[in-house]
Protein backbone atom coordinates (compact mmCIF):
# COMPACT_ATOMS: atom_id res chain seq x y z
CA UNK A 1 0.00 0.00 0.00
CA UNK A 2 1.15 3.35 -1.00
CA UNK A 3 1.54 6.25 1.67
CA UNK A 4 -0.27 9.18 1.01
CA UNK A 5 3.43 10.51 0.69
CA UNK A 6 5.15 8.71 -0.47
CA UNK A 7 2.11 9.14 -3.59
CA UNK A 8 2.51 12.80 -3.54
CA UNK A 9 6.14 11.95 -3.87
CA UNK A 10 5.81 9.54 -6.96
CA UNK A 11 2.96 11.99 -8.33
CA UNK A 12 5.68 15.15 -8.03
CA UNK A 13 8.74 13.05 -10.06
CA UNK A 14 5.72 12.62 -12.81
CA UNK A 15 4.85 16.35 -13.07
CA UNK A 16 8.77 16.94 -13.08
CA UNK A 17 8.72 14.16 -16.16
CA UNK A 18 6.02 16.02 -17.63
CA UNK A 19 7.93 19.63 -17.32
CA UNK A 20 10.93 18.15 -19.09
CA UNK A 21 8.62 16.63 -21.78
CA UNK A 22 7.37 20.30 -22.00
CA UNK A 23 10.18 21.86 -22.22
CA UNK A 24 11.70 19.43 -25.14
CA UNK A 25 8.75 19.77 -27.22
CA UNK A 26 9.31 24.13 -26.85
CA UNK A 27 12.64 23.52 -27.79
CA UNK A 28 12.99 21.20 -30.52
CA UNK A 29 12.20 21.36 -33.78
CA UNK A 30 13.64 23.08 -36.90
CA UNK A 31 14.34 26.14 -35.41
CA UNK A 32 15.98 25.16 -31.95
CA UNK A 33 15.22 27.48 -29.14
CA UNK A 34 16.79 28.12 -25.70
CA UNK A 35 15.72 28.13 -22.81
CA UNK A 36 15.39 31.86 -22.13
CA UNK A 37 13.77 32.14 -25.39
CA UNK A 38 11.06 29.74 -23.98
CA UNK A 39 10.72 31.43 -20.89
CA UNK A 40 10.35 34.63 -22.27
CA UNK A 41 8.15 33.51 -24.70
CA UNK A 42 5.68 31.88 -21.96
CA UNK A 43 6.25 35.11 -20.15
CA UNK A 44 4.69 36.92 -22.82
CA UNK A 45 7.96 39.01 -23.64
CA UNK A 46 8.76 39.88 -27.15
CA UNK A 47 11.85 37.40 -28.59
CA UNK A 48 13.21 35.50 -31.43
CA UNK A 49 10.57 32.51 -31.25
CA UNK A 50 7.45 33.69 -29.27
CA UNK A 51 5.40 33.17 -32.20
CA UNK A 52 6.44 29.79 -33.02
CA UNK A 53 6.11 28.65 -28.93
CA UNK A 54 3.05 30.71 -28.18
CA UNK A 55 1.08 29.83 -31.82
CA UNK A 56 2.62 26.55 -32.90
CA UNK A 57 4.19 24.29 -30.72
CA UNK A 58 2.71 25.27 -26.51
CA UNK A 59 -0.82 24.40 -28.12
CA UNK A 60 0.36 21.06 -29.87
CA UNK A 61 2.57 20.51 -26.86
CA UNK A 62 -0.57 21.14 -24.26
CA UNK A 63 -3.10 18.92 -26.54
CA UNK A 64 -0.12 16.32 -26.75
CA UNK A 65 0.01 16.37 -22.93
CA UNK A 66 -3.86 16.27 -22.33
CA UNK A 67 -4.74 13.93 -25.33
CA UNK A 68 -2.46 11.32 -23.73
CA UNK A 69 -3.37 12.10 -19.84
CA UNK A 70 -7.25 11.25 -21.16
CA UNK A 71 -6.13 8.34 -22.68
CA UNK A 72 -4.20 6.47 -20.15
CA UNK A 73 -6.84 7.60 -17.91
CA UNK A 74 -8.97 5.69 -19.76
CA UNK A 75 -7.10 2.80 -20.29
CA UNK A 76 -6.62 2.43 -16.60
CA UNK A 77 -10.36 2.70 -15.81
CA UNK A 78 -11.72 0.71 -19.04
CA UNK A 79 -9.19 -2.44 -17.67
CA UNK A 80 -10.48 -2.42 -14.01
CA UNK A 81 -14.12 -1.94 -15.28
CA UNK A 82 -13.71 -5.19 -17.75
CA UNK A 83 -10.93 -6.59 -14.80
CA UNK A 84 -8.90 -7.46 -17.37
CA UNK A 85 -5.90 -6.26 -17.91
CA UNK A 86 -5.86 -6.08 -21.96
CA UNK A 87 -8.36 -3.68 -22.16
CA UNK A 88 -7.79 -0.46 -23.51
CA UNK A 89 -9.97 2.90 -24.40
CA UNK A 90 -10.23 1.60 -27.77
CA UNK A 91 -11.64 -1.93 -26.99
CA UNK A 92 -15.41 -1.40 -26.86
CA UNK A 93 -15.32 0.24 -30.21
CA UNK A 94 -14.57 4.05 -29.29
CA UNK A 95 -12.18 4.81 -31.52
CA UNK A 96 -13.49 2.77 -34.62
CA UNK A 97 -16.83 4.83 -34.24
CA UNK A 98 -15.16 7.81 -34.25
CA UNK A 99 -12.85 6.84 -37.28
CA UNK A 100 -15.91 6.11 -39.09
CA UNK A 101 -17.28 9.37 -38.32
CA UNK A 102 -13.66 11.09 -39.68
CA UNK A 103 -13.47 9.27 -42.04
CA UNK A 104 -16.49 10.22 -43.35
CA UNK A 105 -15.44 13.63 -42.94
CA UNK A 106 -12.57 13.59 -45.07
CA UNK A 107 -14.40 11.73 -47.89
CA UNK A 108 -16.64 14.19 -48.24
CA UNK A 109 -14.23 16.85 -48.42
CA UNK A 110 -15.61 18.46 -45.00
CA UNK A 111 -13.10 21.33 -43.01
CA UNK A 112 -10.69 20.35 -40.09
CA UNK A 113 -13.82 21.15 -37.75
CA UNK A 114 -16.21 18.65 -39.26
CA UNK A 115 -13.89 15.82 -38.75
CA UNK A 116 -13.76 16.91 -35.32
CA UNK A 117 -17.59 17.28 -34.89
CA UNK A 118 -17.95 14.18 -36.54
CA UNK A 119 -15.13 12.14 -34.88
CA UNK A 120 -16.84 13.17 -31.67
CA UNK A 121 -20.73 11.91 -33.01
CA UNK A 122 -18.70 9.26 -34.50
CA UNK A 123 -17.91 8.01 -30.85
CA UNK A 124 -20.78 9.06 -28.95
CA UNK A 125 -22.66 6.88 -31.29
CA UNK A 126 -20.83 3.79 -30.77
CA UNK A 127 -20.04 4.29 -26.72
CA UNK A 128 -24.49 4.13 -26.92
CA UNK A 129 -24.68 1.11 -29.16
CA UNK A 130 -22.09 -0.72 -27.15
CA UNK A 131 -24.02 0.29 -23.97
CA UNK A 132 -27.77 -0.20 -24.91
CA UNK A 133 -26.68 -4.05 -26.96
CA UNK A 134 -24.60 -4.80 -23.51
CA UNK A 135 -27.33 -3.76 -21.42
CA UNK A 136 -30.57 -5.67 -23.37
CA UNK A 137 -31.02 -8.23 -21.26
CA UNK A 138 -30.25 -6.51 -18.37
CA UNK A 139 -27.11 -8.65 -17.25
CA UNK A 140 -24.30 -6.02 -18.07
CA UNK A 141 -21.75 -8.54 -17.46
CA UNK A 142 -18.20 -7.94 -18.05
CA UNK A 143 -17.94 -10.64 -20.89
CA UNK A 144 -21.02 -9.51 -23.01
CA UNK A 145 -20.02 -6.21 -22.51
CA UNK A 146 -16.47 -6.78 -23.62
CA UNK A 147 -18.14 -8.87 -26.35
CA UNK A 148 -20.12 -6.27 -27.35
CA UNK A 149 -17.21 -3.84 -27.86
CA UNK A 150 -15.10 -5.69 -29.72
CA UNK A 151 -17.65 -6.25 -32.47
CA UNK A 152 -18.68 -3.01 -33.01
CA UNK A 153 -15.32 -2.12 -32.90
CA UNK A 154 -14.59 -4.83 -35.53
CA UNK A 155 -17.98 -3.21 -37.26
CA UNK A 156 -16.36 -0.16 -37.59
CA UNK A 157 -13.35 -1.44 -38.65
CA UNK A 158 -15.08 -2.66 -41.78
CA UNK A 159 -16.42 0.23 -42.94
CA UNK A 160 -13.08 2.01 -42.31
CA UNK A 161 -11.47 -0.15 -44.36
CA UNK A 162 -14.79 0.14 -47.14
CA UNK A 163 -13.84 4.56 -47.24
CA UNK A 164 -10.02 3.49 -47.29
CA UNK A 165 -10.53 1.47 -50.30
CA UNK A 166 -13.34 4.26 -51.94
CA UNK A 167 -11.07 6.93 -51.17
CA UNK A 168 -9.38 9.36 -53.97
CA UNK A 169 -5.82 9.06 -53.49
CA UNK A 170 -5.25 12.81 -52.80
CA UNK A 171 -7.52 11.96 -49.17
CA UNK A 172 -5.39 8.81 -48.28
CA UNK A 173 -2.59 10.70 -46.69
CA UNK A 174 -4.98 12.91 -44.47
CA UNK A 175 -7.16 9.82 -43.11
CA UNK A 176 -3.99 7.31 -42.55
CA UNK A 177 -3.14 9.68 -40.38
CA UNK A 178 -5.85 9.96 -38.74
CA UNK A 179 -5.90 6.48 -38.19
CA UNK A 180 -2.43 6.67 -37.07
CA UNK A 181 -3.01 9.55 -34.36
CA UNK A 182 -1.46 12.64 -35.67
CA UNK A 183 -0.98 15.78 -33.32
CA UNK A 184 -0.53 18.10 -35.91
CA UNK A 185 -4.53 18.71 -36.44
CA UNK A 186 -5.31 19.04 -33.49
CA UNK A 187 -7.89 22.52 -33.24
CA UNK A 188 -7.36 24.38 -29.62
CA UNK A 189 -5.42 22.81 -27.05
CA UNK A 190 -8.41 23.98 -24.26
CA UNK A 191 -11.01 21.41 -24.94
CA UNK A 192 -8.74 18.14 -24.28
CA UNK A 193 -7.26 19.75 -21.31
CA UNK A 194 -10.56 20.76 -19.57
CA UNK A 195 -11.98 17.73 -20.03
CA UNK A 196 -8.58 15.82 -18.65
CA UNK A 197 -8.53 17.66 -15.70
CA UNK A 198 -12.48 17.38 -15.63
CA UNK A 199 -12.41 13.95 -15.86
CA UNK A 200 -9.92 13.10 -13.13
CA UNK A 201 -11.66 15.27 -10.83
CA UNK A 202 -14.89 12.94 -11.49
CA UNK A 203 -12.65 9.70 -10.89
CA UNK A 204 -10.30 10.69 -8.12
CA UNK A 205 -13.18 10.49 -5.67
CA UNK A 206 -13.94 6.75 -6.28
CA UNK A 207 -10.56 5.81 -6.94
CA UNK A 208 -10.54 3.04 -3.74
CA UNK A 209 -13.87 1.99 -4.89
CA UNK A 210 -12.30 0.71 -7.98
CA UNK A 211 -9.38 -0.81 -6.06
CA UNK A 212 -11.91 -3.03 -4.92
CA UNK A 213 -14.27 -3.43 -8.60
CA UNK A 214 -11.01 -4.37 -9.36
CA UNK A 215 -11.17 -7.67 -7.24
CA UNK A 216 -14.89 -8.70 -7.94
CA UNK A 217 -18.38 -7.39 -8.12
CA UNK A 218 -19.84 -8.73 -5.45
CA UNK A 219 -16.42 -8.98 -3.53
CA UNK A 220 -17.23 -4.92 -4.03
CA UNK A 221 -20.72 -4.74 -3.63
CA UNK A 222 -20.59 -6.81 -0.26
CA UNK A 223 -17.44 -4.32 1.03
CA UNK A 224 -20.10 -1.40 0.55
CA UNK A 225 -19.11 -0.43 -3.09
CA UNK A 226 -22.42 0.80 -5.37
CA UNK A 227 -21.25 -1.72 -7.86
CA UNK A 228 -24.15 -0.96 -10.34
CA UNK A 229 -24.06 2.60 -10.70
CA UNK A 230 -20.13 3.05 -9.53
CA UNK A 231 -19.31 0.43 -13.32
CA UNK A 232 -22.29 2.94 -15.33
CA UNK A 233 -20.07 5.89 -14.45
CA UNK A 234 -17.04 4.58 -14.92
CA UNK A 235 -18.22 3.65 -18.55
CA UNK A 236 -19.74 6.82 -19.34
CA UNK A 237 -16.07 8.60 -18.14
CA UNK A 238 -14.15 6.46 -19.74
CA UNK A 239 -15.78 6.53 -23.43
CA UNK A 240 -16.56 10.26 -22.85
CA UNK A 241 -12.32 10.77 -22.13
CA UNK A 242 -12.12 8.86 -24.65
CA UNK A 243 -14.02 10.46 -27.61
CA UNK A 244 -12.67 13.80 -26.16
CA UNK A 245 -9.31 12.50 -27.02
CA UNK A 246 -9.61 10.90 -30.36
CA UNK A 247 -11.60 13.88 -31.70
CA UNK A 248 -8.61 15.61 -30.81
CA UNK A 249 -5.84 13.88 -32.12
CA UNK A 250 -7.07 11.15 -33.87
CA UNK A 251 -7.06 7.00 -32.73
CA UNK A 252 -3.58 6.69 -30.97
CA UNK A 253 -2.40 3.26 -29.79
CA UNK A 254 -0.72 2.24 -27.42
CA UNK A 255 -0.47 4.47 -24.26
CA UNK A 256 -4.12 3.73 -23.28
CA UNK A 257 -2.82 -0.08 -23.09
CA UNK A 258 0.71 0.14 -21.84
CA UNK A 259 0.99 3.06 -19.60
CA UNK A 260 -1.63 2.27 -16.98
CA UNK A 261 0.37 -1.14 -17.21
CA UNK A 262 3.84 0.64 -17.20
CA UNK A 263 2.90 2.71 -13.62
CA UNK A 264 1.16 -0.54 -12.21
CA UNK A 265 4.61 -2.27 -12.58
CA UNK A 266 6.41 0.81 -11.17
CA UNK A 267 3.46 2.02 -8.19
CA UNK A 268 1.51 -1.33 -7.31
CA UNK A 269 -2.33 -1.28 -8.35
CA UNK A 270 -3.62 1.23 -6.14
CA UNK A 271 -6.11 3.77 -8.03
CA UNK A 272 -5.37 6.54 -5.74
CA UNK A 273 -2.04 6.58 -7.22
CA UNK A 274 -2.91 4.65 -10.51
CA UNK A 275 -5.12 7.00 -12.40
CA UNK A 276 -3.41 10.73 -11.71
CA UNK A 277 0.21 8.83 -12.42
CA UNK A 278 -1.44 7.30 -15.53
CA UNK A 279 -2.56 10.97 -16.69
CA UNK A 280 0.56 12.80 -15.66
CA UNK A 281 2.62 9.46 -17.09
CA UNK A 282 0.92 9.73 -20.51
CA UNK A 283 0.66 12.98 -21.16
CA UNK A 284 4.36 13.37 -20.78
CA UNK A 285 4.90 10.15 -23.08
CA UNK A 286 2.93 11.30 -25.81
CA UNK A 287 4.35 14.72 -25.87
CA UNK A 288 7.64 13.60 -25.69
CA UNK A 289 6.41 11.12 -28.86
CA UNK A 290 5.41 14.04 -30.44
CA UNK A 291 8.17 15.63 -30.57
CA UNK A 292 10.45 12.80 -31.81
CA UNK A 293 7.41 12.44 -34.85
CA UNK A 294 8.03 16.12 -36.18
CA UNK A 295 11.59 16.10 -35.37
CA UNK A 296 13.30 12.54 -36.08
CA UNK A 297 13.34 13.09 -40.30
CA UNK A 298 11.95 16.71 -40.22
CA UNK A 299 10.62 18.61 -42.28
CA UNK A 300 9.06 15.13 -42.62
CA UNK A 301 6.37 14.30 -39.80
CA UNK A 302 5.99 10.96 -38.79
CA UNK A 303 1.94 9.98 -37.26
CA UNK A 304 2.73 10.12 -33.56
CA UNK A 305 1.26 6.49 -32.74
CA UNK A 306 4.08 4.98 -34.19
CA UNK A 307 6.33 6.61 -32.04
CA UNK A 308 4.41 5.74 -28.99
CA UNK A 309 4.60 1.93 -29.68
CA UNK A 310 8.49 2.57 -30.56
CA UNK A 311 9.28 4.31 -27.40
CA UNK A 312 6.53 2.35 -25.46
CA UNK A 313 7.14 -1.46 -26.65
CA UNK A 314 10.61 -1.26 -25.19
CA UNK A 315 10.44 0.12 -21.99
CA UNK A 316 7.70 -2.50 -21.36
CA UNK A 317 9.26 -5.20 -22.29
CA UNK A 318 11.97 -4.33 -19.99
CA UNK A 319 10.03 -3.71 -16.86
CA UNK A 320 8.04 -6.71 -17.69
CA UNK A 321 10.83 -9.11 -17.66
CA UNK A 322 12.59 -7.20 -14.81
CA UNK A 323 9.37 -8.17 -12.77
CA UNK A 324 9.55 -11.63 -13.40
CA UNK A 325 12.37 -12.14 -11.58
CA UNK B 1 -28.71 -2.36 18.74
CA UNK B 2 -31.51 -4.73 20.45
CA UNK B 3 -33.19 -5.93 16.75
CA UNK B 4 -31.66 -9.12 15.57
CA UNK B 5 -29.07 -8.78 13.94
CA UNK B 6 -30.85 -10.64 10.47
CA UNK B 7 -34.35 -10.95 10.05
CA UNK B 8 -35.75 -12.94 7.26
CA UNK B 9 -39.51 -13.46 6.44
CA UNK B 10 -41.24 -15.33 3.83
CA UNK B 11 -38.43 -15.58 1.79
CA UNK B 12 -38.41 -16.89 -1.51
CA UNK B 13 -35.46 -17.29 -3.53
CA UNK B 14 -35.10 -18.78 -6.86
CA UNK B 15 -32.36 -19.41 -9.34
CA UNK B 16 -32.53 -20.43 -12.97
CA UNK B 17 -35.57 -21.43 -12.57
CA UNK B 18 -35.35 -23.41 -9.62
CA UNK B 19 -36.79 -22.88 -6.34
CA UNK B 20 -34.36 -22.40 -3.31
CA UNK B 21 -36.52 -21.88 -0.77
CA UNK B 22 -40.41 -21.05 -0.14
CA UNK B 23 -40.77 -19.22 2.58
CA UNK B 24 -38.45 -19.04 4.79
CA UNK B 25 -38.47 -17.27 8.64
CA UNK B 26 -34.98 -16.45 9.63
CA UNK B 27 -33.82 -14.68 13.04
CA UNK B 28 -29.79 -14.28 13.57
CA UNK B 29 -29.47 -12.54 16.91
CA UNK B 30 -26.23 -11.44 18.17
CA UNK B 31 -24.15 -14.63 19.34
CA UNK B 32 -25.93 -17.32 17.33
CA UNK B 33 -24.55 -19.55 14.73
CA UNK B 34 -25.98 -21.38 12.00
CA UNK B 35 -24.72 -24.06 9.57
CA UNK B 36 -26.62 -24.35 5.99
CA UNK B 37 -26.17 -27.82 4.55
CA UNK B 38 -27.32 -29.44 1.44
CA UNK B 39 -26.41 -30.94 -1.83
CA UNK B 40 -24.01 -29.69 -4.58
CA UNK B 41 -26.32 -27.11 -6.56
CA UNK B 42 -28.96 -27.11 -4.00
CA UNK B 43 -28.71 -23.00 -3.69
CA UNK B 44 -27.00 -22.54 -0.71
CA UNK B 45 -24.67 -19.98 -1.84
CA UNK B 46 -27.51 -18.36 -3.50
CA UNK B 47 -29.17 -18.30 -0.39
CA UNK B 48 -26.29 -16.97 1.41
CA UNK B 49 -25.76 -13.94 -1.43
CA UNK B 50 -29.24 -12.98 -0.81
CA UNK B 51 -29.31 -13.20 3.01
CA UNK B 52 -26.12 -10.82 2.50
CA UNK B 53 -28.39 -8.27 0.03
CA UNK B 54 -25.91 -9.22 -2.95
CA UNK B 55 -29.19 -10.49 -4.95
CA UNK B 56 -32.74 -9.67 -4.57
CA UNK B 57 -35.16 -12.56 -3.02
CA UNK B 58 -38.20 -13.21 -5.28
CA UNK B 59 -40.70 -12.56 -2.49
CA UNK B 60 -40.04 -11.21 1.53
CA UNK B 61 -38.20 -9.34 3.33
CA UNK B 62 -34.68 -9.15 4.65
CA UNK B 63 -33.57 -6.83 7.39
CA UNK B 64 -30.12 -6.31 8.86
CA UNK B 65 -30.71 -4.84 12.78
CA UNK B 66 -34.12 -3.83 12.04
CA UNK B 67 -33.59 -2.32 8.91
CA UNK B 68 -34.06 -3.42 5.44
CA UNK B 69 -31.41 -3.16 2.68
CA UNK B 70 -33.11 -1.38 0.20
CA UNK B 71 -33.41 1.50 3.46
CA UNK B 72 -29.46 0.88 3.41
CA UNK B 73 -26.35 2.09 1.87
CA UNK B 74 -24.19 -0.14 0.45
CA UNK B 75 -21.44 0.74 2.91
CA UNK B 76 -24.18 0.94 5.49
CA UNK B 77 -24.93 -2.64 4.76
CA UNK B 78 -20.83 -3.43 4.96
CA UNK B 79 -21.00 -2.29 8.29
CA UNK B 80 -23.50 -4.49 9.53
CA UNK B 81 -22.56 -7.66 7.66
CA UNK B 82 -19.43 -9.28 5.80
CA UNK B 83 -19.60 -12.17 3.37
CA UNK B 84 -17.04 -14.48 1.87
CA UNK B 85 -17.42 -15.38 -1.61
CA UNK B 86 -16.43 -18.50 -2.62
CA UNK B 87 -14.19 -17.25 -6.15
CA UNK B 88 -11.38 -15.02 -5.38
CA UNK B 89 -9.67 -13.75 -8.67
CA UNK B 90 -7.18 -11.33 -8.85
CA UNK B 91 -6.46 -10.19 -12.94
CA UNK B 92 -4.05 -7.35 -10.87
CA UNK B 93 -1.69 -7.78 -8.65
CA UNK B 94 -1.77 -7.26 -5.13
CA UNK B 95 -0.23 -7.73 -1.79
CA UNK B 96 -1.29 -9.64 1.36
CA UNK B 97 -1.45 -6.57 2.93
CA UNK B 98 -3.42 -4.43 0.49
CA UNK B 99 -5.92 -7.10 0.09
CA UNK B 100 -6.82 -7.54 3.94
CA UNK B 101 -6.99 -3.40 4.15
CA UNK B 102 -9.59 -3.62 1.58
CA UNK B 103 -11.66 -5.08 4.58
CA UNK B 104 -11.58 -1.64 6.23
CA UNK B 105 -13.17 0.48 2.81
CA UNK B 106 -16.81 0.55 4.92
CA UNK B 107 -15.00 2.31 8.00
CA UNK B 108 -12.98 4.96 5.96
CA UNK B 109 -14.46 8.11 4.20
CA UNK B 110 -14.25 8.89 0.90
CA UNK B 111 -11.03 11.02 0.90
CA UNK B 112 -9.50 8.73 3.78
CA UNK B 113 -6.35 6.79 3.46
CA UNK B 114 -6.18 3.83 5.81
CA UNK B 115 -4.26 4.70 9.10
CA UNK B 116 -1.85 2.98 10.80
CA UNK B 117 -4.71 1.64 13.38
CA UNK B 118 -6.39 0.15 10.05
CA UNK B 119 -3.08 -1.12 8.93
CA UNK B 120 -2.51 -2.86 12.57
CA UNK B 121 -6.49 -4.09 12.62
CA UNK B 122 -5.03 -5.58 9.01
CA UNK B 123 -2.14 -7.17 10.33
CA UNK B 124 -4.34 -8.52 13.75
CA UNK B 125 -6.49 -10.24 11.42
CA UNK B 126 -4.01 -11.95 9.02
CA UNK B 127 -2.31 -12.38 12.35
CA UNK B 128 -5.93 -14.44 13.13
CA UNK B 129 -5.46 -16.56 10.82
CA UNK B 130 -1.51 -17.30 10.78
CA UNK B 131 -0.55 -15.17 7.68
CA UNK B 132 1.56 -12.85 10.21
CA UNK B 133 4.64 -11.99 7.73
CA UNK B 134 3.34 -12.20 4.19
CA UNK B 135 1.86 -9.00 4.31
CA UNK B 136 4.18 -8.54 1.54
CA UNK B 137 3.61 -11.44 -0.61
CA UNK B 138 2.08 -10.82 -3.77
CA UNK B 139 -1.26 -12.72 -3.69
CA UNK B 140 -0.94 -14.55 -6.69
CA UNK B 141 2.11 -16.32 -4.97
CA UNK B 142 0.00 -17.89 -2.03
CA UNK B 143 -1.51 -21.41 -2.03
CA UNK B 144 -5.47 -21.88 -2.11
CA UNK B 145 -5.53 -22.13 1.81
CA UNK B 146 -3.60 -19.55 1.91
CA UNK B 147 -5.66 -17.55 -0.45
CA UNK B 148 -9.01 -18.70 1.46
CA UNK B 149 -7.28 -17.44 5.01
CA UNK B 150 -6.84 -14.34 3.42
CA UNK B 151 -10.31 -13.56 2.08
CA UNK B 152 -11.50 -14.91 6.13
CA UNK B 153 -8.94 -11.93 7.09
CA UNK B 154 -10.09 -9.33 5.16
CA UNK B 155 -13.42 -10.22 6.43
CA UNK B 156 -12.15 -9.94 10.13
CA UNK B 157 -10.89 -6.94 9.15
CA UNK B 158 -14.21 -5.61 7.54
CA UNK B 159 -15.28 -6.06 11.96
CA UNK B 160 -18.94 -6.36 11.01
CA UNK B 161 -21.13 -8.27 13.46
CA UNK B 162 -22.84 -10.86 11.57
CA UNK B 163 -20.71 -13.53 8.91
CA UNK B 164 -22.20 -14.22 6.50
CA UNK B 165 -19.62 -17.29 5.26
CA UNK B 166 -19.95 -19.25 1.93
CA UNK B 167 -17.82 -22.52 2.83
CA UNK B 168 -15.21 -21.00 4.69
CA UNK B 169 -13.36 -24.54 4.86
CA UNK B 170 -12.95 -24.58 1.43
CA UNK B 171 -8.82 -25.55 0.52
CA UNK B 172 -8.08 -25.39 4.47
CA UNK B 173 -6.41 -28.33 5.86
CA UNK B 174 -7.39 -29.92 9.04
CA UNK B 175 -5.90 -27.63 11.17
CA UNK B 176 -7.07 -24.46 9.32
CA UNK B 177 -10.66 -26.15 9.40
CA UNK B 178 -11.01 -26.27 13.25
CA UNK B 179 -8.89 -22.80 13.65
CA UNK B 180 -11.32 -21.37 11.65
CA UNK B 181 -14.41 -22.59 13.29
CA UNK B 182 -12.85 -22.15 16.62
CA UNK B 183 -11.96 -18.31 15.02
CA UNK B 184 -15.27 -17.80 14.25
CA UNK B 185 -17.31 -19.51 17.28
CA UNK B 186 -15.18 -17.47 19.60
CA UNK B 187 -16.36 -14.24 17.85
CA UNK B 188 -20.08 -15.57 18.59
CA UNK B 189 -19.20 -16.13 21.83
CA UNK B 190 -16.96 -13.26 22.85
CA UNK B 191 -18.22 -10.57 20.62
CA UNK B 192 -21.83 -11.56 20.17
CA UNK B 193 -21.20 -11.84 16.55
CA UNK B 194 -24.00 -13.86 14.22
CA UNK B 195 -22.52 -17.01 12.15
CA UNK B 196 -24.83 -17.61 9.14
CA UNK B 197 -22.27 -20.66 7.18
CA UNK B 198 -22.08 -23.30 4.78
CA UNK B 199 -20.45 -26.19 5.37
CA UNK B 200 -20.52 -29.52 4.11
CA UNK B 201 -19.71 -31.64 7.37
CA UNK B 202 -22.67 -31.93 9.60
CA UNK B 203 -20.30 -33.01 12.53
CA UNK B 204 -18.29 -30.03 12.19
CA UNK B 205 -21.66 -28.17 11.55
CA UNK B 206 -23.02 -30.63 15.03
CA UNK B 207 -20.40 -29.05 16.82
CA UNK B 208 -19.53 -25.50 16.16
CA UNK B 209 -23.45 -24.10 15.42
CA UNK B 210 -26.53 -23.70 17.37
CA UNK B 211 -29.01 -24.16 14.71
CA UNK B 212 -28.62 -25.69 10.99
CA UNK B 213 -30.57 -24.88 8.53
CA UNK B 214 -31.02 -27.79 6.13
CA UNK B 215 -31.84 -27.07 2.04
CA UNK B 216 -33.21 -30.00 -0.19
CA UNK B 217 -32.79 -28.26 -3.09
CA UNK B 218 -36.72 -28.62 -4.50
CA UNK B 219 -37.90 -25.59 -1.94
CA UNK B 220 -38.14 -27.55 1.17
CA UNK B 221 -35.76 -25.97 3.69
CA UNK B 222 -35.82 -27.87 7.12
CA UNK B 223 -34.46 -25.15 10.27
CA UNK B 224 -33.90 -26.40 14.17
CA UNK B 225 -31.19 -26.84 16.72
CA UNK B 226 -28.55 -29.07 15.73
CA UNK B 227 -28.91 -31.38 18.03
CA UNK B 228 -32.45 -32.10 16.77
CA UNK B 229 -31.62 -31.98 12.82
CA UNK B 230 -28.23 -32.75 12.75
CA UNK B 231 -29.38 -36.65 12.95
CA UNK B 232 -28.70 -39.94 10.89
CA UNK B 233 -31.93 -40.10 9.27
CA UNK B 234 -32.61 -36.47 7.98
CA UNK B 235 -28.56 -36.06 6.88
CA UNK B 236 -29.02 -39.63 4.94
CA UNK B 237 -32.50 -38.31 3.13
CA UNK B 238 -31.14 -34.73 2.80
CA UNK B 239 -27.48 -36.29 0.73
CA UNK B 240 -29.13 -39.21 -0.96
CA UNK B 241 -26.36 -41.03 1.02
CA UNK B 242 -26.79 -43.78 3.94
CA UNK B 243 -25.24 -41.88 6.62
CA UNK B 244 -24.63 -43.93 9.96
CA UNK B 245 -24.16 -41.84 13.10
CA UNK B 246 -21.64 -42.05 16.19
CA UNK B 247 -21.91 -40.38 19.31
CA UNK B 248 -18.91 -39.46 21.47
CA UNK B 249 -20.14 -37.34 24.69
CA UNK B 250 -21.99 -34.68 23.56
CA UNK B 251 -20.49 -34.80 19.45
CA UNK B 252 -21.38 -36.79 16.79
CA UNK B 253 -20.25 -38.09 13.85
CA UNK B 254 -21.25 -38.98 10.43
CA UNK B 255 -19.86 -42.21 8.60
CA UNK B 256 -20.87 -43.26 5.00
CA UNK B 257 -22.61 -46.39 5.97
Amino acid sequence: MPTRRRALLILATLVLLALASLWAALAVGSIPLTTRDILAALLGQDSPGADIICELRLPRALAGFACGGLLALAGALMQVLLRNPLADPYILGISGGAGVGALFAILVGLPLLGVDALAFVGALGAMLLVFGLAHGDGSWTQTRLLLTGVIVAAGCGALVALMLAIAPDDRLRGMLFWLMGDLGQAGGAWPPLVALVVALALAMPFARELNLLARGLMQAQSLGVAVDRLRYAIYLLASLATAASVTTAGSIGFIGLVVPHLVRLATGNDQRLLLPASALAGGALLMLADTLARSLIAPQQLPVGVLTALIGVPVFLFLLSRQVK
Amino acid sequence: MSAPLLTAKGLAVEIGGRCVTRALDLRIEAGQRLAILGRNGAGKSTLLATLAGLRLPTTGSIELGGTAYAALSSREAALRRAWLGQVQADPFGSTVLETALTGRHPHLGRWDWETTRDAELARSALAAVGLAGLERRQIHTLSGGERQRLAIATLLAQAAPLYLLDEPLAHLDLNHQMAVLELFSGAARDCGAGVVMVLHDPALAHRFCDEALLIDGDGHCELGAVDAILTAEKLSALYGYPLRQFADGSRRSFVPS
